[in-house]
């Protein structure tokens, strides 16, 4: 062959665009691929389109005010993103939540975490071809979601963990609700496993694709299931815990491959866990109030108000200017659905936060699909994206 | 838990002293200030140091002060398996002066740096790609800064006879209103007219 015809014959390497409006992009992903023939030789995700300048937004309201911008951040799991924006300024105001709202963040927040794994196992089903999953899995979030509603008033944007508590009491019947749910859940998450699982085209769409060893996942930043995923058991409700924490059992599942498939029944698991925890924090949940007992960080109770013109005027102080928070910094973690969610939290003094990064573990996961997608196939990459869990609202801000 | 963060901190201290500042504790969080110039083996010390192992970079961003001399501070947040321990590393810098780029110590900082230029105007030499990342394409500023206004200066809309999406500069049909919650009655700490001539005791 002449070398004029050898390169001819040669495939070009092609860019092509991937979204941002495809349905395995999980939002507004746009991934650049540079691909030789069906091999990615190049990711570049570009990010952004969904960005809101909430850390800019934040630094113009109140503590308080800033509390509803964490629920639209990752909005599969709310108020896994308030809790750690919470403990963040408890901290700096120096206070700790009565142990009422500690259990009751606990349970809520093991709630949202099976809320964010049933989307996200789910979903990825979906990403490479199974359609059922996805059906009986909203049937429960939707369940879960009716608990939310029925703790706050709102199905998604909860603004429920807020600091010094949360902010009111479970309504009565509400734990029993929860519990029967505990109940039946397990027959639907079996339901999912057999589905899924050890199905043939599942395994194949799954198994070694997207390994990452523990070194490159540290290397890269990576927390939660996609750490756990290749064998580190890494989980900061154990080794740093917070609110009530200490007190739950619970097992941290870790995967041996670092694959799609692993990082699967990572969550799969958790979901299991999460369970225990939910049990163990309805038996231990102790009575008393929901938040802190100080007028200053805390509203006043509303039949208080109508009698008290000193519980008025806390009232609509602390809705108008807001706590002064004194200055200093801080940064707070939580183990969200997703992994490690920071907020680095910076007070000068006055009633607005001074700055207030937000640490979210998918942008490190995305990050990260260049150096995991490089040399898959391209349907290989919609595999690895659907098992990072990834959602705009906090890769973006 | 404060004790070995303490000695943890004079560790790094006394090992690097030639590029570590200061080190300070604050709300049980240790906070290490280094020299801009050394950041790159400050990180990769932290991360090798068989007493420190502070294997993953949690968190870079950048912190504005309009005030300071050197205005913008470079913040890196590093996290221990090993530990079980938080580090918080602080580096001083301007409009003008370059931190060095710590992607050899740790991948993840690639996206954080480029986060971190395209919202302060942080320059990372040494950096492989250093685009904007999360603003539009062809945005213009950067909009983390102190001076830069929360509304911003262009909006966008559909403008249906040319077809496409057009920049307009920002028209605001309510004046932008920030109110400053900063009251006199609170926190008073001037000396009223009058009272200087007080003493202790009241006479």
């Amino acid at each position: 062959m002449s070398a004029a015809a050898e390169a001819e014959a040669r495939i070009k390497s092609f860019t092509m665009n991937f979204g941002p409006q495809h349905p395995a992009a999980h939002g507004v992903l746009r991934l650049v691929l540079e691909m030789d023939g069906e091999v990615v030789e190049r990711a570049d995700p570009h990010i952004g389109l969904l960005h809101r300048g909430t850390e800019k937004l934040i630094e113009y309201k109140t503590f308080l005010q800033a509390v509803p911008y964490f629920d639209r951040l990752d909005y599969v799991s709310p108020m896994c993103m308030e809790h750690s924006y919470a403990l963040g300024v408890e901290k700096l105001l120096g206070i700790e939540p009565p142990p009422r709202a500690k259990y009751l963040r606990v349970l809520y927040a093991e709630i949202t975490r099976v809320l964010n794994h049933l989307l996200n196992v789910c979903a990825f089903g979906l990403d490479v071809g199974a359609l059922t999953p996805f059906l009986w899995g909203f049937e429960e979030r939707e369940k879960l979601m009716e608990f939310y509603e029925r703790v706050c008033g709102a199905r998604l944007h909860a603004a429920y963990f807020r600091p010094g508590g949360v902010h009111q009491d479970m309504p009565a019947g509400l734990g029993d609700d929860i519990l029967a749910w505990c109940e039946a859940f397990p027959r639907v998450l079996d339901a999912i496993e057999e589905l899924l699982t050890e199905n043939r085209i599942f395994k194949q769409r799954t198994v070694d694709i997207g390994r990452i060893s523990a070194d490159d996942a540290l290397d890269w930043g990576l927390t939660g299931p996609m750490l756990r995923g290749s064998g580190v058991a890494w989980d900061l409700r154990k080794a740093q815990p917070y609110d009530a924490y200490e007190t739950m059992e619970f097992d941290i599942p870790i995967g041996k491959n670092g694959d799609c498939w692993d990082r699967y029944l990572v969550r799969i698991e958790e979901m299991r866990q999460s369970l225990r925890i939910i049990k163990q924090a309805m038996a231990q949940m102790p009575g008393g109030p929901v938040k802190v007992n100080d007028r200053k960080v805390a509203p006043p109770p509303r039949g208080e108000m109508k009698g008290s013109m000193e519980a008025l005027i806390h009232h609509f102080k602390l809705y108008t200017e807001g706590y002064h928070v004194p200055a200093g910094e801080t940064y707070t973690a939580t183990e969200a659905p997703k992994g490690e969610f920071g907020v680095y939290l910076v007070s000068d003094g006055t009633n607005r936060p001074y700055r207030c990064k937000i640490r979210c573990p998918d942008f490190a996961f995305l990050q990260a699909t260049d150096f995991m997608g490089r040399g898959h196939m391209l349907a290989d990459v919609v595999a690895i994206i659907g098992s990072m869990d990834i959602v705009f609202g906090s890769i973006d801000r | 838990m404060t004790q070995s963060l303490k000695e943890l901190g004079e560790h790094v201290a006394a090992s690097l002293p030639q590029d570590v500042t200061a080190t300070a504790i604050l709300h049980g969080e240790l906070i290490v200030t280094a020299k801009r110039e050394s950041v790159v083996r400050v990180l990769g010390f932290l991360r090798d140091d068989p007493r420190c192992l502070f294997r993953l970079l949690a968190d870079l961003c950048g912190v504005d002060y309009p005030d300071r001399a050197e205005r913008f501070e470079v913040v890196y947040n590093l996290l221990s398996l090993k530990l079980n321990q938080r580090i918080r590393v602080k580096v001083a810098t301007d409009e003008d002066q370059a931190v060095p780029s710590v992607i050899p110590v740790y991948s993840a900082a690639g996206w954080f740096e480029r986060e971190a230029w395209d919202l302060f105007g942080i320059y990372f030499s040494d950096h492989p790609d250093l685009r904007r990342l999360l603003t539009d394409y062809g945005f213009e500023g950067h909009p983390l800064r102190k001076d830069f206004p929360l509304t911003g200066y262009v909006q966008v809309r559909y403008d249906e006879d040319q077809k496409r999406v057009v920049y307009e500069p920002v028209r605001l049909t309510q004046e932008f209103r920030s109110f400053d919650f900063l009251s006199p009655w609170e926190g008073m700490n001037h000396v009223l007219p009058g009272d200087e001539k007080a003493t202790e005791d009241g006479q």
